[in-house]
């Protein structure tokens, strides 16, 4: 029987191998090894692709906690097959593409351990039907994203970008968790399916809104939404296949997937379409508006890539309104928004990983990413230049690219928004097509940038450190398969729309019946309409801009840089480590008398105040034992000696009265019927002594301490409160009857264990595993003065702790 | 008898509190010492004093004594008598390498 529970565990057993088999791989790079891993599992996926576009859905539970509804319920979909596709079909051209990329000097095991690690995640991210598990494998992508910026840690700004990264999604994701918990505490059940099913009744519950707005921040941080966007650019410090893989066609496409997997949860909601469209919306503009200033190929396809994410964020948004109307003939239009965002989400794991493939090849092969000096490269890079000029056009929204296509029906999907007449303001629906027109001029403008400014004009050999050469054909082979389909997809697009992206449409409006309804017919010309005229508008607009670039690109000089989401980020952290700095410091500060203060005083706060507010002082002497004569004098002795250890004048007159405790303690043990313990006592007392006595003589005297009056006062007071409050809970523990006691239990110890003293018969056999562990704490202990005795540091290394 | 031990219990532990908060290490120590045995009296106290027999079953006759706080004690014992002799060594160890038994100079570095 077929399980996706395996698809999923397959990454992370394989990453648990690695560091164990990886040196058996010293020939061949271990990334041939690790490649099997996604192809198969891609593989396995596509065979199930035509039963999955008939409409069949696999289930698979693993019970894990069932007691609080926890369980390992994996769920595969039209949906989640599109992501898993992805994530598999990418993997795979990614590692085949790293195998040229990184050397075999790098820390290889390390490297796709980490991209495994990540793969497992992120399949169970798209798999999970459980919110709590879900959870889980979203964080552990954080993680693994996370390892993977930080690949090169000795650089300082992959570590910066690496935390921002984490700090940033990992926020948002505990958002999320927050909004699950409601979720959960809404409808009683943490299944997204059964979510989905009963969410209607609940459209008015007071934590309806609280959630989905903590869910959506969970999207917005993953999916590198305004204003968090601000992580993605830094964390393209990253070798380039993982930017290509997680922060492009993958990881950033998590929060793509959420909202699209919780539109029918919260898609009937008018602030759901306003908030996801509207954020979207922003973002796709304010990406592609940073993506032109930018001279690092690479930072530009970061912004590229959050500009196109707002894209398919906002087309999630618009499709959602399809949910309020209901079914019928109008509100299926509206669900082709949905539809194109699906179909862009593939559109844009093509070409821009084939993008990110061809800067990759450009650092690699030429040691610069930067276009100033970079130029005229297409008569020495001639493959390279074509992957880029297909993946640019694409990009671009030009046929006969797969971005054309999904690109129109954007343009189509915003024009159909602005006939809804839901806008307070019948103008307010104008927006979205000035927003998305505007916005693809500017992606036109910086796809002409990686074309032009790269490729064509004059060659700088003389800016590059190495000769320009054509890449490997081992690097070219990923980027060459990508473009292949980039061009394929605009050619059969009704064959992806069929097999793939139809079942997804279904699950994202699963109470719409048939999803054939809900599968427009994609074809590249349609007669002269508005999109296309907005698509001509956008060259002709983008070509002018592109031309007088310099003119205008002064403008960028008017962002200053102290106002920007970055410097708040900053700020915010540099000020919380030296806030928190101040405050530890404040109370940790090195003197042990302060922190053992904090735990007398805790104690007296919490037990004496607890004793005090639950009024459950009791005291009654009836039930008492009677004393004796010489039992108050022992009393009496002990409380004497004790208190005149305070103010013996030399230790060894203090050590000599901690003996009169110990050995009067030994008599009340033969007092309270106790013979083992007072052997015990007797013996331990005589050696700790010794001990005392033998260390004086490598001791220095002690003098008579001079503490101020105040803390002496102080830890007076402190001192007496400890001890008062041992008093009354004694006193009023001592009568505690409650419960019946278990000791009964042991007087059978001849009869349980063979033992007829009970003591020794708890001790070796009842509780035999605690006398084992305390003989282990005397071995350390044993080893532990041993050590100190005996061990030292040689005279030459006695630096070795600076 | 019981109120007359726990109110020694809560001298003993009056004291050890007072030789803890000190500077001087083997002031320390012993108020680690006298604490374990206040802790012993007091666990003791709560299974009942001068109740029953001696817990050996073949030597006495039932009622016997709660035999599980005395288990508990013997441990205890062992256990603080362990501690006593590491800190004591630890002391030692700490004046031999650093020439102070002042806790307030062993504040440790200063950029930490």
């Amino acid at each position: 029987m077929f399980s996706v529970n395996l698809v999923i565990l397959i990454p992370f057993i394989v990453a648990a191998l690695l560091p164990f088999t990886y040196r058996r791989f010293k020939k061949t790079h271990l990334g041939w090894f690790v490649l099997i891993v996604p192809i198969a599992l891609f593989v396995i996926l596509a065979r199930l692709i035509p039963s999955v576009a008939s409409g069949k859905t696999y289930v698979h539970t693993y019970e894990w906690i069932p007691t609080l509804d926890f369980n390992f319920t994996t769920y595969l979909d039209g949906l989640s097959m599109i992501f898993a596709l992805l994530i598999t079909g990418v993997g795979s051209l990614v590692i085949l593409y790293s195998i040229f990329y990184l050397s075999s000097k790098e820390s290889l095991q390390h490297f796709y351990c980490y991209l495994l690690l990540f793969m497992g995640a992120m399949l169970g991210v798209v798999f999970s039907d459980n919110l709590m598990v879900l959870y889980v494998f979203w964080e552990l992508t954080s993680v693994s994203s996370f390892l993977l910026i930080a690949f090169w840690n000795h650089r300082q700004a992959s570590r910066f970008g690496a935390q921002k990264a984490m700090l940033i999604t990992v926020s948002g994701g505990i958002a999320m968790l927050v909004g699950f918990i409601m979720l959960h505490t809404m409808t009683g059940s943490f299944s997204i399916r059964e979510i989905i099913s009963s969410m209607s009744e609940f459209s008015d519950h007071a934590l309806f809104m609280p959630a989905m707005i903590l869910v959506l921040l969970g999207a917005f941080t993953k999916s590198a939404q305004f204003p968090f966007h601000i992580w993605l650019p830094d964390a393209m410090e990253a070798p380039t296949p993982v930017s290509a893989y997680l922060h492009s066609a993958t990881m950033v496409k998590a929060g793509i997937y959420l909202v699209a997997r919780f539109t029918p949860v919260f898609g009937a909601d008018e602030v759901w379409f306003w908030v996801v469209s509207v954020v979207g919306m922003i973002t796709l503009f304010w990406g592609s508006f940073n993506a032109v200033r930018q001279t690092d190929l690479k930072a530009l396809l970061a912004f590229s890539t959050i500009s196109q994410l707002g894209l398919i964020m906002s087309l999630l948004g618009l499709g959602s309104i399809a949910l309020q109307f209901g079914y019928s003939a109008d509100s299926v239009l509206y669900t082709q928004a949905t539809f194109a965002a699906l179909f862009h989400l593939i559109n844009h794991s093509t070409f821009k990983g084939a993008l990110f493939m061809v800067v990759g090849i450009l650092d690699h092969e030429l040691g610069t990413r930067d276009v100033r000096r970079l130029g005229g490269l297409m008569t020495f890079m001639p493959f390279t230049f074509t992957v880029a000029l297909i993946g640019s056009l694409s990009m671009a929204g030009l046929p006969p690219f797969n971005g054309f296509l999904s690109k129109e029906m954007f343009f189509a999907a915003t024009v159909h928004i602005m006939e809804v007449d839901i806008f307070s303001l019948p103008s307010l629906g104008i927006i979205f097509p000035v927003v998305a027109w505007i916005a693809s001029v500017f992606t036109f403008v910086y796809c002409a940038v990686i074309v032009f400014k790269a490729f064509l004009g004059n060659p700088q050999p003389e800016k590059l450190d190495k000769p320009i050469h054509e890449a490997p054909i081992g690097m070219l082979i990923s980027p060459m398969i990508l473009a292949t389909l980039v061009v394929g997809i605009f050619f059969f697009p009704n064959l992806l729309g069929q097999y793939i992206l139809q079942p997804a449409m279904s699950s994202v409006y699963p109470t719409f019946g048939e999803a054939v309804d809900l599968t427009p017919k994609v074809s590249a010309w349609h007669g002269v309409n508005p999109e296309l005229l907005m698509t001509i508008g956008v060259i002709i607009v983008g070509a002018i801009l592109f031309k007088f670039l310099k003119f205008w690109k002064p403008i960028y000089g008017l962002f200053s840089s102290r106002f920007t989401f970055n410097a708040l980020y900053s700020n915010l952290l540099a000020s919380s480590v030296s806030k928190s700095n101040t405050i530890t410091k404040f109370y940790m500060n090195g003197l042990l008398r302060h922190y053992l203060i904090y735990i007398f005083v805790f104690f007296i706060v919490t037990v004496g105040g607890y004793l005090f507010y639950s009024r459950a002082f009791s005291f009654d002497i009836s039930t008492n034992a009677s004393f004796r004569v010489y039992e108050v004098c022992l009393v009496a002795i002990m409380a004497v000696a004790a208190m005149s250890m305070l103010f013996a004048r030399s230790r060894m007159t203090a050590t000599l009265l901690n003996g009169v405790l110990g050995y009067s303690i030994a008599i009340f043990f033969v007092i309270f019927r106790a013979p083992d313990l007072a052997l015990t006592q007797l013996v331990v007392e005589s050696v700790t002594t010794a001990l005392f006595l033998l260390a004086f003589s490598h001791l220095p005297d002690w003098e008579k301490e001079k503490l101020p009056k105040g803390t002496k006062v102080v830890n007076g007071i402190i001192s007496i409160a400890v001890g008062l409050v041992v008093v009354l809970v004694g006193l009023s523990v001592v009568d505690f009857n409650q419960f019946e006691p278990i000791s009964s239990y042991f007087e059978d110890a001849y009869e349980l264990a063979g033992g007829a003293n009970i003591v020794n018969a708890i001790l070796g056999d009842f509780r035999g595993f605690d006398t084992m562990l305390e003989v282990v704490v005397l071995f350390i202990a044993g080893l532990g003065v041993y050590s100190m005795i005996k061990l030292r540091t040689k005279k030459e290394d006695e630096n070795i702790e600076d | 008898m019981e109120t007359l031990i726990i109110m020694l219990i809560g001298i003993l532990v009056a004291v050890a509190t007072y030789l803890i908060l000190s500077r001087n290490i083997i002031r320390i120590i012993l108020g680690t010492a006298v604490f374990s045995h206040a802790v012993h009296l007091l666990i003791l106290t709560m299974g009942d004093l001068k109740q029953g027999n001696v817990p050996l079953l073949k030597e006495a006759d039932a009622p016997y004594a709660d035999a599980l706080p005395q288990a508990l004690i013997l441990t205890a014992i062992v256990i603080s008598f362990a501690v006593t002799a590491f800190i004591l060594v630890l002391a030692y160890r700490t004046y031999q390498d650093v020439g102070t038994d002042d806790l307030d100079k062993l504040r440790g570095a200063k950029d930490e």
